[in-house]
């Protein structure tokens, strides 16, 4: 029989997405809460003066969630349904399974996305180009945040193991690197530890482009330079290495 | 005729024991095979190392001609599979977990949608189609993960314990509907319900310890054993002397003689005689079970070379 992938990549999207937002709304606000609730926090603290890198932030802290999230559910349907086998044994393509539930992340975080859009709009107002830039950079984020998430999640044997990963990985790279302030403000030697976070580069591309921090061109440049090329290289480590069926 | 070959098929997991050691046996692709024996046997491991999970350690498997290993995506157009431990999505129906596994095997929204229902009505299930899976039984559960891959295209198809916390009543329906299933597909099952293999199995294949035991027609894996007579007596009875046989105790103290014919017989005459109370009768597939895995674990059994039964040759 001809095999339809959109069907195989709808089939993600209804299980990971669409019934579970029904059955789980509760989900829905935890979605757009922990992004919007430090980009609270960050205004009042700065007294409304970095506003636009709490926007950014939430932006980055959103994108890089879906990848939290996804790991959390494809180790979740693996380990607790034994749905991954199921599917093993079957017609299914791996990379259209992933695929949609990549999709169905962002569709899961489309609430908090289209808040923080609308904000984005009222207080960085970016121009046509500078939204470009934006969207390409947090696309970026979201590559390398499903292909981080995807591959712990082709590793984990236990949802309890996973979720403790996914926690821990989101508090590194999200609260603590400077995603919802300029790196500006680490004193120098920590300033380093930030760049082992792809987090920091979205961010210092996002606030450059969005005037919030001065960086040199050829800074910039560096970059986009690195997130591209991590994104790509996990996205082949992952392709080639990600256990579909056991060994 | 389309078969099941297994080629000294092998499975250690990470330096631990062989959980499936030189398996080698043929048997029809055709109507129900039932996989018996104890937990931990290996029955999981021989099923998923056949239905291209698993990678197995050394050895080879084919069905209908396909290599399980090296053809996996071939083979995968046309198997499915319920695992012993797959549970039902708990925020989804019946009707929209048989619907995304259509939809995941390929099919069109609509086309899924129809199958998914009528295997759903097949199963007496439409009255649950739309109850949230958690809120099910446990049997009605594992109906609902048959009829999701009882609903694709597959002709071969794997069920892992599917009977497994079913009631007798529900058991029996099932018994009905895997029947008529296997008219014109292929399922390998496993259980460790003797009865249910007996009922249900066209091909009867009996693992013990990592080996394969036996296999065969239930006729012919009955002809093949040792003793064919039990002999029992109640509990506390004194227990008469067996030139030719085994004798067990079981949990109840009553006591069984496993025997020939001959001795069998000599046996009752013997308690008639003496006035003993006593029955005897053939064996029955638990007691065979008994004779050929009581003994395989004690590492005594030869593993059955393909051809050495006649009709399940290579
Ligand atoms: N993933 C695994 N890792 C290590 N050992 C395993 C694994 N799965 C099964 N085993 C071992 O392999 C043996 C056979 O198990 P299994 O195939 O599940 O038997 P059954 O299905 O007949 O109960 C058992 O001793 C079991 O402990
Ligand atoms: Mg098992």
């Amino acid at each position: 029989m001809r095999r339809s992938h959109s069907s195989q990549v709808l089939a993600s999207i209804l299980v990971n997405a669409v019934y579970e937002m029904k059955n789980y709304p509760i989900n829905l606000v935890n979605t757009v809460l922990s992004p919007l609730s430090f980009l609270v926090v960050i205004d009042f603290v700065s007294k409304g003066a970095l506003i636009g890198q709490a926007i950014e932030g939430g932006l980055i802290m959103s994108m890089f969630q879906s990848g939290m999230s996804l790991q959390g559910d494809i180790s979740h349907l693996k380990n607790d349904f034994k749905l991954q086998d199921m599917l093993v044994s079957s017609p299914a393509s791996p990379a259209a399974y992933v695929i949609g539930m990549a999709a169905s992340e962002i569709i899961y975080n489309l609430p908090a996305l289209g808040i923080l859009i609308v904000l984005m709009g009222v207080y960085v107002h970016p121009g046509a180009f500078q939204a470009i830039e934006l969207g390409a950079a947090l696309f970026l984020m979201f590559l390398t945040s499903i292909t981080i998430g995807f591959m712990f999640a082709t590793l984990s044997s236990d949802i309890v193991q996973s979720f403790a990963w996914s926690r821990l990985l989101t508090t590194i790279f999200t609260a603590i690197t400077p995603v919802y302030y300029p790196i500006t403000y680490i004193p120098f030697p920590f300033r380093y530890l930030a760049y082992l976070s792809p987090t920091t580069y979205v961010a210092e591309i996002m606030q450059s482009v969005a005037g919030s921090l001065n960086l040199s061109e050829g800074a910039v440049i560096t970059d986009w330079a690195i997130i591209g090329g991590l994104a790509a290289v996990l996205l082949v480590v992952v392709s080639r290495n990600a256990r579909w069926k056991e060994a | 005729m389309d078969q099941l070959v297994t080629e000294k098929l092998s499975k250690t997991y990470g330096g631990s024991s062989m959980a499936l050691q030189d398996v080698s046996f043929s048997a029809p692709s055709s109507g129900i095979l039932a996989l018996i024996g104890r937990n931990g046997a290996g029955k999981t491991t021989l099923v998923r190392i056949l239905a291209t999970e698993l990678a197995p350690t050394s050895g080879s498997a084919s069905i209908n001609g396909i290599d399980v290993v090296r053809e996996d995506k071939r083979l995968r157009e046309r198997i499915a599979i319920v695992p012993q431990e797959a549970r039902t999505i708990s925020w989804m129906t019946p009707k929209q977990s048989t619907l995304t596994y259509l939809m995941w095997r390929g099919f069109e929204y609509s086309e899924a949608k129809k199958r998914a229902e009528e295997s759903l009505a097949r199963l007496k299930l439409d009255k649950y189609a739309d109850t949230l899976n958690r809120k099910l039984s446990g049997g009605t559960k594992r109906k609902a993960l048959a009829a999701m891959v009882l609903a694709s295209e597959a002709d071969i198809i794997f069920l892992d314990e599917p009977t497994t916390g079913l009631d007798p009543i529900s058991r029996r329906d099932f018994w009905e509907i895997l029947r008529e299933l296997a008219k014109d597909r292929f399922i390998f099952l496993t259980t460790h319900y003797l009865e249910e293999a007996e009922q249900l199995a066209d091909t009867l294949a009996v693992l013990g310890g990592g080996r394969l035991v036996a296999v065969g027609t239930v006729p012919s894996i009955r002809g093949r054993i040792r003793y064919q007579y039990s002999v029992n007596l109640p509990a506390g009875s004194p227990v008469p002397e067996v030139a030719q046989g085994e004798v067990t105790t079981g949990k109840n103290g009553e006591i069984q003689i496993l025997t020939n014919e001959d001795e069998a017989f000599a046996i009752s005459k013997r308690l008639s005689v003496a006035g003993s109370r006593f029955s005897i009768r053939p064996v029955s597939l638990d007691d065979i079970f008994f004779q050929l895995v009581g003994e395989s674990t004690q590492g005594e059994h030869e593993v059955p070379t393909p051809g050495a039964d006649g009709g399940w040759s290579a």
